[in-house]
């Protein structure tokens, strides 16, 4: 809402420079976003002068040179206009050298075509008084020369933006405004401007009928009649204050429309009564699929949940938000019906997002205007038109609705006040600021019982919502600051679901990975770069309705696609070698179809491409990272969580190397995988070349494994006896399941050394193994471990066809 | 007899001279070898003392015996410090270029800016008695909106601001046209205020950090950020309660000294609203930079910064509770609401939200 100075002032004129008094309304509740200056500035060089003589430039057609009268004693002004109705004789407005202008620029003299120009005759949209560049303003005669200008004419303002929270539609209109600075400030108010009404009384205006089919979307409908209209421009004064508004100007009765709006924060629309067909306005819900061409241009579809105003010959507005081209105010109006009506906030909001359609009324009409206001706009509007068109009122006032509910009364308790705030506000303080914002007062046994006005009515409906009113004026600056004791029973502290999820992100982390965040939004044809095939659960995606854009459109099933986005960014820029993860959200929809929401887990997925440690003046770079970089990564990670998984070959994700992916198992159940990136897929993020080595789990799920409390284990009251194994084994059998059958036997199994060659013979593998026979009970003998070893043979040979050699 | 004894002192003083002129621990070696060895000749006298006459075994026994203690003991000393000076002089050989890196090198990885913010922000509110839950990002309107008091016309409900979840005709036939079960992408990690009350009987006390989403993209807006939320209901909490707490939590995170100030504000959800603003750390709330004057960039030179949104929760939130556990009569209690990026980009002079999410290693590395 855009507040111009000067017009605040008309109600009320704090002491206060414009930036003090924005803060004083941000301190109070109503952010002012921004000063603007609009119009002019260094008001002393814009002044009154008078045209002496007027001829034509020598080398141009278009410029006259003028010598002007600035009233300054010295020698009349020689000014070059191109103005074509310049004339001797005239009083004009003049900028001398000096100037500023309202684009910021500064007035120099200058020559025109080899005449010297020491100013401006003035246009009134070079002083943003409207936006006739026609010709120049002439002014009032009787004016003196030298007068200054900014006596003359509201060339110069100052204007604040304010930020009007949605619960205070009151504050859409500069009377709101004013009432709400005359509380936070203490400066007088001003009468209301309607308080009095010009109209004539009467219910009726003679050929005029008006209905309403659904008085629970519109509460009120008012309407006004008047005859004599003279369209044409607005006053100065009104235009430019229209101007400094934010409104364009158009012609003098929808000027005053759009300055009662603002000044009341009620909307009103003028109909050309002559081309209302049949004097009748009735309001209804549109018919599905009527078509209506609104005063923008457009030709609008509407449904049952717009409601229309329409006349004999069908709709001509859609009620509440904007007025139809049929019967719009034009040059040769000279009868005018006025409408000022309430309406239901959330059909007129809904009708706007529908038809993609706003404007400055519908703005307010949608925080639910009081009926009361209607009436007060009318008031406002009836004086106006009278002063300002010419127009004679017809009839009196038709009202459909009248004024609504009684107002509320709510007993405000000092003790609540406490209470709620923690310190308490004196009665009298909390009346005196109820009075200035227009509540009534009035004492009661343990507090005040107040009256919430009609333009407060939806917002203040509670005790609480009047300790708020007292409180923002009264300032929390004298509010003490304190702690609240904890009764929940409970400290404060992460689950330990919490705690494990960071200790996973700091296992990769400590092992020098650096943490990613990617966007949950991902686009559909990701699903096609990691070649998920048709019918794959990775499909099942949630989608948005309302995306910002196609590639925004899905929510990702996986943090693959993120990993590779942010690998690519990088490797674009030079920065090829990446080692990273990220610990988040993956959707897709949920396994039940009658489930409206997604199912969603906390996945943790890392990437790591490149030289696992960077080139060292020792002499070479690590190994290129691949799936066992990856693999140790999500190895460490369980090791800290102390979960067991376990690895199987497997080929189900088309986006990894079919021969270097395995499930990632938790006691059987699969919990994600661990791969190298397929050079197709890796190729379409162009990193291509080396190795991408992948992981992905469901963190929830391992750290629901993880064991909360660790129970103590004895294992140095024995001490254990290290061996080395040389187990040979077919070389179809998984390293994995060699190992796990030493570890029935031994403890500490590591596999340290793995072997094909002559020296095992043909289609055999030779498993290095590092492991401590230990027993709970006693340090074990020479003959325990052969017992153990003739064990681990007979064992090595039945369920594996290996051998211990070693 | 006396020659014998003068054998073996002629001896000890060639002995001693030698050990005293051995210039390395092999030369001395040699000596040893030579004086006290197999074959030398004063352990040989030892060993012939028996054949001596019984007069003179035990003096020239005790001399051999002594001679020989006294020379072994000398070459243990002499030794000693032979082998030190040769290590010294190994060791000063030895010598490397002590200012090349540590092998090898060890990457130092980093919690992502927003996680480390997070997890900081976390854990001052534990410390303040909080506990962190955690709630769906897809989430019905129901708690996104009708739960928090929103009004069924506000805007924020507008396919303009919010991302509507498309539903399959599965969920339609089982939901029905009610408009509460649409489902959105949560547009503030608020809907845990009313899912944790259903959940938890008072007093509660806790924050919700999480993903949230709005329609909005520039160089201060982008679709997806971060907030925590945070709620705290007893019978007893006040709007002093949640000054004082987030004071703590502004102290904690941009310094001892700073103070804060509430600015009366409006949200659905919360009656009083207030919007809350630390004094500007980079001035020190003066406005004005310390050395040059000039007015301070950081706060515009107001002196404070915007951090978050809070209030006391509005009775109609806790009514709504369906339990009926949070009768608004007898709980009160205070929520506030602060975006993880905003205090990130304060607290470390981020320029641009949009770098969070490029992910460059540069930046990166800068953080956690
Ligand atoms: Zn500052």
């Amino acid at each position: 809402m855009r507040l111009p100075l000067s017009w605040l002032h008309d109600h009320v004129a704090p002491d206060l420079t414009p930036r003090e008094l924005a803060t004083r309304l941000a301190m109070t509740g109503t952010e002012v976003d921004r000063i603007d200056h609009h119009g002019v500035d260094a008001l002393e060089h814009f002044v009154v002068g008078k045209v002496l003589t007027c001829v034509q430039h020598p080398d141009a057609d278009r410029l006259r040179v003028c010598t002007v009268d600035l009233g300054d004693g010295g020698e009349p002004a020689q000014i070059v206009c191109g103005a074509p109705n310049v004339a001797a004789g005239q009083t004009v407005a003049v900028a001398r050298p000096g100037s500023i202008m309202p684009d910021g620029t500064k007035l120099k003299a200058s020559k025109l075509r080899g005449q010297t120009s020491a100013g401006m005759i003035l246009a009134e949209d070079e002083v943003a008084l409207g936006d006739d560049h026609a010709g120049i303003m002439e002014l009032d005669g009787t004016l003196a020369a030298g007068t200054p200008l900014a006596d003359v004419l509201p060339i110069s303002d100052t204007v604040l933006e304010l930020e009007v929270t949605p619960n205070r539609p009151d504050c859409l209109g500069v009377y709101g405004v004013a009432r709400e600075v005359h509380a936070a400030t203490g400066a007088p108010l001003g009468a209301p401007p309607w308080a009095d009404d010009p109209h004539p009384a009467g219910d009726g205006i003679p050929g005029v009928s008006i209905t309403v089919e659904v008085p629970e979307l519109n509460p009120r409908f008012t309407a006004r009649a008047y005859e004599d209209v003279t369209i044409g421009p607005s006053p100065a004064w009104l235009r430019a204050r229209l101007l400094a508004a934010g409104i364009r100007t158009i012609n003098n009765v929808v000027d005053i429309t759009n300055y009662v709006m603002w000044l009341t924060g009620q909307p009103l629309h003028a109909f050309d009564l002559d081309r209302v067909a049949g004097g009748t306005l009735n309001v209804r819900r549109a018919r599905d699929g009527e078509k209506l061409l609104t005063l923008d241009d457009v030709e609008r579809t509407l449904d049952p949940d717009v409601l229309v105003i329409e006349d004999a010959d069908g709709p001509t507005s859609i009620a509440g938000v904007m007025g139809g081209q049929r019967s719009e105010v034009q040059a040769g109006t000279t009868r005018v019906l006025m409408e000022v009506a309430t309406w239901d906030g959330p059909n007129m909001n809904r009708t706007m997002a529908k038809l993609q359609l706003r404007s400055e009324a519908g703005a307010r009409n949608e925080k639910g205007l009081a009926p009361e206001q209607a009436l007060e706009a009318q008031a406002v509007a009836s004086r106006l038109m009278v002063e300002l068109t010419g127009a004679t009122p017809v009839g009196g006032t038709i009202d459909v609705g009248g004024p609504g509910a009684a107002p509320q009364v709510i007993r405000l308790r000092d003790a609540r006040v406490v209470s709620l705030l923690g310190a308490p506000i004196d009665r009298a303080t909390s009346s005196g600021i109820l009075t200035a914002l227009g509540f009534g007062v009035r004492e009661a046994d343990d507090g005040l019982d107040v009256t919430v006005p009609p333009f407060r009515r939806l917002d203040v409906t509670r005790e609480a919502d009047l300790i708020e009113e007292v409180a923002r004026l009264n300032g929390f600056d004298a509010l003490p600051s304190t702690i609240p004791e904890n009764r929940t029973g409970f400290p404060g502290r992460l689950t330990p679901q919490q705690r494990l999820r960071r200790r996973a992100e700091d296992v990769l982390v400590g092992r020098g990975l650096a943490e990613a965040v990617g966007w949950s939004f991902t686009e559909p044809a990701l699903l096609d770069r990691l070649r998920i095939p048709e019918g794959h659960r990775l499909r099942q995606v949630v989608e948005l309705e309302n995306p910002m854009s196609e590639a925004q459109s899905i929510l990702r099933p996986t943090i693959v696609g993120s990993l590779l986005d942010v690998a690519a960014h990088n490797a674009a820029r030079g920065q090829g070698d990446v080692a990273i993860f990220e610990s988040g959200t993956v959707y897709l929809r949920h396994g039940d179809p009658a489930q409206p929401l997604a199912d969603e887990h906390h996945a943790l997925a890392a990437l790591v491409t490149g030289p696992m440690s960077p080139a060292s003046w020792r002499g070479g770079t690590g190994p290129l990272a691949d799936v066992f970089a990856a693999k140790g990564l999500l190895e460490a990670v369980a090791e800290a969580l102390r979960v067991e998984l376990s690895f199987k070959a497997c080929a189900d994700w088309p986006f990894l190397h079919p021969g270097r992916t395995a499930e990632v198992l938790l006691g059987g159940t699969r919990v994600g995988f661990v791969g190298e990136v397929h050079p197709a897929v890796a190729a379409g993020w162009d990193l291509a070349g080396r190795p991408v080595g992948l992981f992905a789990v469901n963190l929830e799920q391992l750290v629901a494994a993880a064991p909360e409390v660790v129970a103590y284990r004895d294992v140095t009251s024995f001490p254990a006896v290290r061996q080395d194994l040389a187990v040979v084994v077919p070389d179809t059998v998984p390293a994995a399941d060699v190992a796990a059958l030493v570890a029935q036997v031994a403890d500490e199994v590591r596999i340290f050394d793995v072997y094909a060659g002559e020296q095992v013979g043909p289609g055999k593998t030779s498993v290095a193994l590092r492991v401590a026979f230990r027993a709970k009970d006693r340090t074990l003998a020479e003959e325990d471990i052969a017992r153990l070893r003739g064990k681990l043979v007979k064992r090595l040979e039945k369920e594996l066809g290996g051998e211990l050699r070693g | 007899m006396s020659t014998t004894l003068d054998r073996i002192a002629a001896l000890s003083d060639e002995a001693r001279a030698a050990i005293a002129g051995a210039g390395t621990t092999a030369a001395l070696e040699e000596l040893r070898v030579g004086y006290l060895g197999r074959k030398a000749e004063l352990p040989n006298l030892l060993r012939g003392v028996a054949q001596l006459a019984p007069e003179e075994r035990g003096l020239v026994g005790k001399a051999a015996n002594q001679a020989r203690k006294e020379l072994e003991a000398l070459i243990e000393e002499r030794g000693s410090t032979l082998a030190a000076g040769e290590l010294d002089a190994r060791l000063v050989a030895d010598a490397v270029d002590v200012t090349l890196p540590g092998t090898p090198a060890q990457a130092v990885g980093r919690l992502h800016v927003l996680t480390a913010t997070r997890r900081e922000i976390e854990d001052v509110f534990c410390g303040l008695g909080f506990t962190v839950v955690e709630g769906p990002e897809v989430e019905l309107v129901h708690y996104n909106f009708d739960a928090l008091n929103h009004d069924p016309a506000h805007p924020a409900r507008g396919r303009s601001d919010t991302f509507y979840v498309r539903r399959p005709q599965s969920v339609l036939d089982a939901v029905g046209p009610d408009p509460a079960q649409e489902v959105v992408l949560r547009t503030h990690t608020s809907p845990m205020q009313p899912r944790a009350m259903a959940a938890q009987a008072p007093p509660i006390a806790i924050i919700v950090p999480g993903r949230v989403y709005r329609r909005d993209s520039d160089a201060t807006h982008t679709p997806q950020f971060h907030q925590i939320e945070g709620l705290a209901v007893d019978e007893d909490i006040t709007l002093a309660d949640l000054k004082g707490t987030l004071l703590a939590f502004a102290r904690a995170i941009f310094g001892d000294e700073r103070d804060v100030r509430l600015r009366p504000h409006f949200f659905p959800f919360t009656e009083p609203s207030v919007e809350v603003d630390v004094s500007c750390f980079q001035c020190g709330g003066t406005g004005a930079l310390p050395r040059t004057g000039a007015r301070c960039n950081l706060c515009k030179g107001t002196g404070w910064l915007e951090i978050l949104g809070s209030g006391m929760v509005d009775p109609n939130v806790l009514g709504m509770v369906p339990t009926g556990e949070y009768d608004p009569e007898r709980w009160q209690g205070f929520a506030f609401g602060m975006g993880v990026e905003r205090i990130a980009m304060l607290k470390h002079a981020v320029p641009d939200l949009r770098l969070f999410y490029d992910n460059d290693l540069r930046f990166l590395a800068q953080f956690g």
